[in-house]
């Protein structure tokens, strides 16, 4: 096979035709990502395409990516020529209906839109807020998801129309290998998978060690609960990805590149199938791109499913077709990998970085963020949050920000309490450190982790004990197994947990030691764990146990000594009480009570036999009056 | 060379070794479990950590390679603390059952809480309280007291080239266990025990046969009559304190007859029939055109193995039963007549290193509408054991001589003992048999040793021939791999499942090292080299018995009594 023609640059026009900075028709954006479509844009997307008015007006539907506004999906824009796109939230069927016949009709909108798209040459809505002045977006600098939520992820030339592939066909051109590497090291890029290590020295390894065959390996198993910023990135705008891992695959010399990716990503795995096929088509992959001389092919391979599968050892092994288990390092991957090669393995947010790292350069890059942090962040930001969503904040921006002003603070009039950042590796943050700046060390040093991008907000509602006992019992069923501080140390640290919530009723001689005893084990087998597990799951394993514990120690003792939860999350450490002036004695919660504990005559009150109650709940949901009362 | 300094002391280090290496040479000691000698490292169990300078974590010592300049301590607190947290967490969900257990005192994870000071239960834990696998006629798993050291796991698939066995599960959930949780008689696994042999505790031991032998020992109406295999002798002092490589054969007779059986019996005697057999066969193969290379079929491990991965080669095997099983059925059926007993009150036991002895004993060919050829089998910690119930010392016996008529043997039936040995049998005696002259030299150098692979070309009159000796199913694997690609030299194959053959067994004592097989090994060649008859046609036993009974090889009687066929196995896998 000789190279291909790589297509001529756009025709200008053509371009902002692409760009939508000129339609002829009106154009109409539905959000149809996996979040989107979980939302219900599916129906929405069917009720627009059957709609008369869209019909008669010619209108063209365009499916895109998750824009990050998650609490406001379905989304639907609407661009009429002439004027700027327009974005309505929370979108159903029926709204999709009424939004469309009247801009499609009069040119007017029936309730007002959450912002518009301000663009040159487009007349702007008078009274709606420009994105860039939403909440949302104004603290976000959007570097990875420039594209997300705007262009078709399906159209190559939607991609191109916006400088894609200009960057890995400049570097091709003009930058040696070593230089990339050099360049990417001078910019401070660390990987966002979690550990944060500088992509450019990695790269600088495996581009020093001398091999037959090297591997890139975009590492897109996304498996901590909660996460989904690669799938966005992917489902929204996949070519960025593959335009970044070309610029690494040469970077490092490798002519074969991997995307490990969850099998629970169907959409995400089409989209960059579709991607790959067009770039290969478009000669941006295969033999002699561009006749520089220089191969590449990606190979989409999709992932089992296990979280630890996402440590780069074990994936390696599952990408072999092997049990995905991690392995002791040394060797590193970058020196010994897939099948025995040097094997580059980077974390889908760090290879989107790229395109734009490469056009920005080095300086431009380490100008954005700390010290010690360069460039953005993307997170999922979940949890007693107004706004939740996906969003992406400079490096250095302090999780206050993040919380209160993209987010929108907690709901409800509640009082927050912590951040959890890192998910199972990470740890929670208390309010008195929620001006912490987002930068590797300092969440670090509270104890936390910058880790992939999870990011949970917590109200007074939210037990930390409880909370440290999910990700424990996430972790302890996720570990591999294969060495023991992890295996059998996770379990334990989960076993005392669930001694401590354990109600005092269900406790049976020796455990109420043990409970006391707990405290003091978990500390000393957190250490243990953390220095002796063979993979990061299991060094990090205890982080989300030891914060709750350094932040929240008078949790724990309340639950520990006092025999109560104060967030009232622990059911079992619960009291439960019938309000007889509420009770109708319909006796429903008696019948539901597994020991017996409630008395009563029929229509009259009744009464919990509190020695007798185990806690279970049941009579609270049993009752319809809202007579049992829980303290 | 690096140095590296250790607790305080500079220690040479080779290149390119690990860290434990390097400090094992320097005489420190850094307990490990999941460690095996000759099993590629995994740093699963994470006991061998040390901890390095300049590295935030603690290293394990197994598989971390030596650099230039290591500032190591293996016993700081924070080493020897997270080691003994280890072992807490091992023993808080193991059974503890230590008294009961066939390992009680040769068990790894007494040794290691021993060796930390484990003294108190700190970590109170859940059992995991997992079904016992029995299905097995040959192995025993025992799944609440594994830890999960992966040792068999590598013996099985690395070793044996077998993979019957793998871990499975994740987290708290996870175990080593068969081809979708089905038990191990179901699964591709050979009986060949070297997953036995690697356990650092009582959670894979062979299926036992004591209680059964001490029935029929204790059984007024039946005759017991023993043989014993070739390894045995040379291993069994192990068992009883004694250093490697000493041979007690004729102790061995005094102690089965102390015991209580009634006759004791050579295998080595039968190993020398198989010769007559197989040497027969060779030469009749090699006239008659193939299929060739013929295969030993001694090894019931390799046997099942060729069953289940290569059908398509069954009929490379030799038809020949194995000593054990020739020599069952010359018992009932010769031995018993010449006795004037019935067949079926003779209780035939072997005494093999072998637990795969155990399943072919039971194979269904060797059972067909008819009795046993062998009715029992333990393997020589068995034969320890049960030394031990009554009360009896090995030490304390003045040698004597196995019964007749199967008493007698050649040197070359004691060779079969090793890998190696029925090569250097077979052409002792084929050699004879195509040219009607004897050796020069008896000794076939080419296929004697330990190496898992040994070939050689045989001169026999004007016939030469391509012999491979392979020991290790994963050796064989390899070679049968290289025949399928096209590999045409090899006339005659012998294939031991275990590494270095009988006298590394599945059912030898736990845990021998090279040097210790290596001892057996030089005292088998020393026991043949210093025999008067060393060739199993000069057997004047052997004579006897064709003269009195079977007539000749590959005769009519021969064919019913000592030969076998094979049947293709569908196993889950
Ligand atoms: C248990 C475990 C799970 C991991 N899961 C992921 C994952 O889902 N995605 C990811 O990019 N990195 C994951 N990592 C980190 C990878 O091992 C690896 O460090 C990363 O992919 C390197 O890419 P980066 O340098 O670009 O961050 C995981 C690590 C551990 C220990
Ligand atoms: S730390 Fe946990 S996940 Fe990692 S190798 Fe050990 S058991 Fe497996
Ligand atoms: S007996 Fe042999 S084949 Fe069977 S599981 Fe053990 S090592 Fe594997
Ligand atoms: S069965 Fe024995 S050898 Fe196998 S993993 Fe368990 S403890 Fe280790």
């Amino acid at each position: 096979m000789t190279s291909r023609t790589i297509p001529t640059a756009l025709d200008p026009a053509r371009a902002r035709e692409l760009r939508r900075e000129a339609v002829d028709v009106p154009v109409i954006l539905i959000g149809t990502g996996t979040c989107g479509l979980g939302a219900g844009a599916g129906a929405v997307l069917e009720a627009v395409r059957t709609l008369p008015a869209v019909q008669r007006r010619g209108a063209r539907i365009v499916e895109v990516g998750c824009i990050g506004l998650c609490a406001l999906e379905p989304m639907l824009d609407v661009q009429l020529p002439g004027r700027a796109r327009l974005c309505f939230g929370r979108v159903d069927p029926g709204k999709a209906r009424t939004v469309l016949d009247a801009m499609l009709g009069e040119g007017a909108w029936p309730e007002l839109p959450l912002f518009q798209f301000p663009a040159d040459g487009l007349q702007a809505w008078d009274g709606v807020p420009a994105i860039g002045d939403h909440p949302f977006f104004a603290p976000q600098t959007r570097l990875v998801l420039r594209n997300c939520g705007l262009i078709d992820p399906r159209s190559l030339d939607e991609y191109r129309a916006r400088g894609g592939y200009e960057q890995w066909l400049r570097v091709l051109a003009q930058m040696t290998p070593a230089e990339l590497c050099a360049e990417v090291e001078r910019s401070g890029l660390r990987g966002r998978g979690g550990g944060g290590f500088p992509a450019g020295r990695k790269w600088r390894f495996a581009q020093e060690t001398a091999a037959e065959r090297k591997f890139l390996v975009c590492n897109a198993d996304e498996g901590d609960p909660g996460a989904f910023m690669d799938r966005a990135v992917i489902e929204g705008d996949p070519h960025r990805l593959v335009e970044g891992m070309a610029i690494a695959a040469y970077a490092i010399g490798a002519s074969r590149a991997y995307v490990y990716i969850r099998a629970e990503y169907p959409l995400a795995i089409a989209n960059l199938s579709v991607a790959l096929d067009q770039a290969r088509q478009a000669g941006y992959l295969g033999r002699d791109i561009a006749g520089s001389g220089v191969d590449l092919d990606v190979v989409v391979k999709k992932g089992a499913g296990a979280f630890v599968c996402g440590e780069e050892t074990a994936l390696i092994l599952s990408i072999e077709g092997r049990r995905g288990m991690p392995r002791p390092r040394p060797p590193f991957p970058a020196v010994s990998g897939l099948f025995g090669c040097p094997t580059v393995i980077n974390n889908v947010e760090t290879l989107a970085n790229l395109p734009e790292l490469v056009r920005i350069g080095a300086d431009g890059f380490a100008a954005l963020g700390t010290a010690g942090s360069k460039g953005t962040k993307v997170f999922a930001l979940s949890g007693k949050v107004a706004r939740t969503g996906l969003v992406e904040v400079e490096m250095g921006t302090s999780l206050a920000d993040v919380v209160h002003a993209v987010g929108g603070g907690v709901p409800g009039g509640k009082r927050f309490k912590a951040v959890q950042i890192g998910g199972p590796s990470g740890g929670c943050i208390p309010a008195a450190h929620l001006d912490t700046p987002v930068d590797y060390e300092s969440l670090k040093e509270l104890g936390a982790m910058m880790g992939s991008g999870g990011l949970v907000v917590m109200d007074e509602d939210n037990c930390m004990v409880d909370v440290a006992k999910f990700f424990m019992d996430f972790i302890q069923r996720e570990s591999c197994g294969k060495c023991i501080p992890c295996r059998e140390g996770t379990r334990h640290m989960l076993e005392i947990l669930q001694a401590i919530t354990r109600h005092p009723r269900s406790e049976h001689g020796h455990m109420a030691l043990e409970r006391f005893q707990g405290v003091v084990n978990l500390e000393d087998l957190a250490g243990v764990i953390k220095d002796a597990s063979l993979c990061g799951l299991g060094m990090t394993a205890p982080n989300p146990v030891l914060s709750t514990l350094r932040w929240f120690r008078d949790e724990y003792e309340a639950h520990i000594f006092g025999r109560r939860c104060p967030a009232g999350v622990c059911t079992e450490l619960l009291s439960y009480r019938i309000d007889a002036a509420l009770c109708n004695g319909c006796s429903r919660c008696l019948r539901e009570c597994p020991v017996d504990a409630i008395v009563g005559e029929p229509r009259r009150p009744h009464t919990i036999i509190q020695e007798r109650c185990v806690a279970c709940g049941n009579c609270v949901t049993a009752c319809h009056r809202d007579a049992v009362l829980v303290s | 060379m690096p140095r590296i300094e250790a607790n305080g002391r500079t220690l040479e280090a080779r290149r390119g070794e690990t860290l434990l290496e390097t400090l094992r040479r320097g005489g420190i000691r850094v307990p490990t479990l999941c460690h095996y000698e000759g099993l590629p490292p995994t740093g699963a169990c994470r006991l061998c950590v040390v901890e390095v300078d300049g590295l935030p974590n603690l290293v394990p010592a197994c598989s971390y390679p030596v650099v230039e300049g290591l500032k190591v301590h293996t016993h700081s607190a924070r080493a020897v603390n997270a080691r003994r947290t280890i072992v807490e967490l091992l023993l808080s969900n193991h059974p503890d059952d230590c008294l009961y257990c066939a390992r009680h005192g040769n068990c790894r994870l007494q040794d290691l809480s021993e060796e930390l000071g484990v003294r108190a239960r700190r970590l109170p834990g859940t059992r995991r309280h997992l079904p016992r696998d029995v299905s097995s006629p040959a192995i025993v798993r025992d799944p609440d007291k594994c830890v999960l050291c992966g040792r068999c796991v590598r013996a099985c698939q690395e070793v044996q080239g077998v993979a019957a066995i793998d871990m499975t599960g994740r987290g708290s959930g996870a175990r080593v266990d068969t081809a979708f949780g089905e038990g191990l008689n179901v699964s591709s696994c050979v009986n060949c025990g070297q997953c036995v042999m690697v356990c650092p505790t009582g959670a894979l031991t062979e299926r036992s046969h004591l209680d059964l032998v001490e029935g029929a020992l204790r059984d007024p109406a039946l005759t017991v009559v023993a043989q014993v295999a070739p390894a045995v002798s040379v291993s069994l002092a192990e068992l009883f304190g004694e250093k490697p490589g000493r041979d007690v054969d004729g102790a061995l007779y005094a102690l089965l007859r102390r015991l209580g059986f009634s006759r004791v019996f050579d295998t080595a005697f039968a190993a020398d029939l198989t010769i007559m057999e197989e040497a027969s066969e060779l030469v009749r193969r090699l006239r008659d055109g193939g299929p060739l290379p013929m295969f030993t079929s001694c090894s019931p491990g390799w046997v099942k193995f060729v069953e289940t991965f290569y059908p398509e080669r069954i009929a490379h095997l030799s038809t020949c039963k194995s000593p054990q099983q020739m020599l069952g059925a010359v018992i009932k059926a010769h031995f018993a007549a010449r006795a004037g007993l019935e067949p079926e009150r003779v209780f035939s036991v072997a005494i093999m290193p072998c637990t795969a002895k155990k399943f072919e004993a039971q194979r269904e060919e060797m059972l067909e509408g008819k009795l046993a050829d062998v009715d029992a089998v333990l393997t020589t910690r068995e034969l320890a054991d049960l030394v031990r119930r009554r009360g009896l010392r090995l030490g304390d016996l003045a040698p004597e001589p196995a019964d007749m008529p199967f008493g007698r043997r050649s040197g070359a039936g004691k060779l079969f003992g090793a890998s190696g040995g029925v090569m250097e049998a077979a052409i002792r005696t084929a050699h004879h048999l195509v040219t009607g002259g004897e050796l020069a030299d008896l000794k076939v150098e080419a296929v004697r040793g330990l190496e898992g692979v040994k070939e050689a070309r045989v001169r026999l009159g004007d016939l030469e021939l391509g012999v491979a000796v392979v020991s290790g199913l994963g050796n064989a694997r390899r070679l049968l791999q290289e025949i399928d690609a096209g590999r045409r030299d090899l006339h005659f194959v012998e294939v031991m499942s275990c590494p270095g053959g009988c006298i590394g067994g599945g059912g030898q004592p736990i845990g021998a090292d090279p040097a210790a097989l290596g001892a057996r090994l030089q005292a088998l060649y020393r026991i043949d080299g210093a025999e008067t008859v060393r060739t199993a046609h000069a057997n004047p036993a052997v004579r006897q018995l064709y003269a009195e009974f079977l007539g000749e090889p590959l005769g009519p009687r021969s064919h019913e009594l000592l030969h076998t066929h094979y049947d293709a196995r569908t196993v889950l896998r």
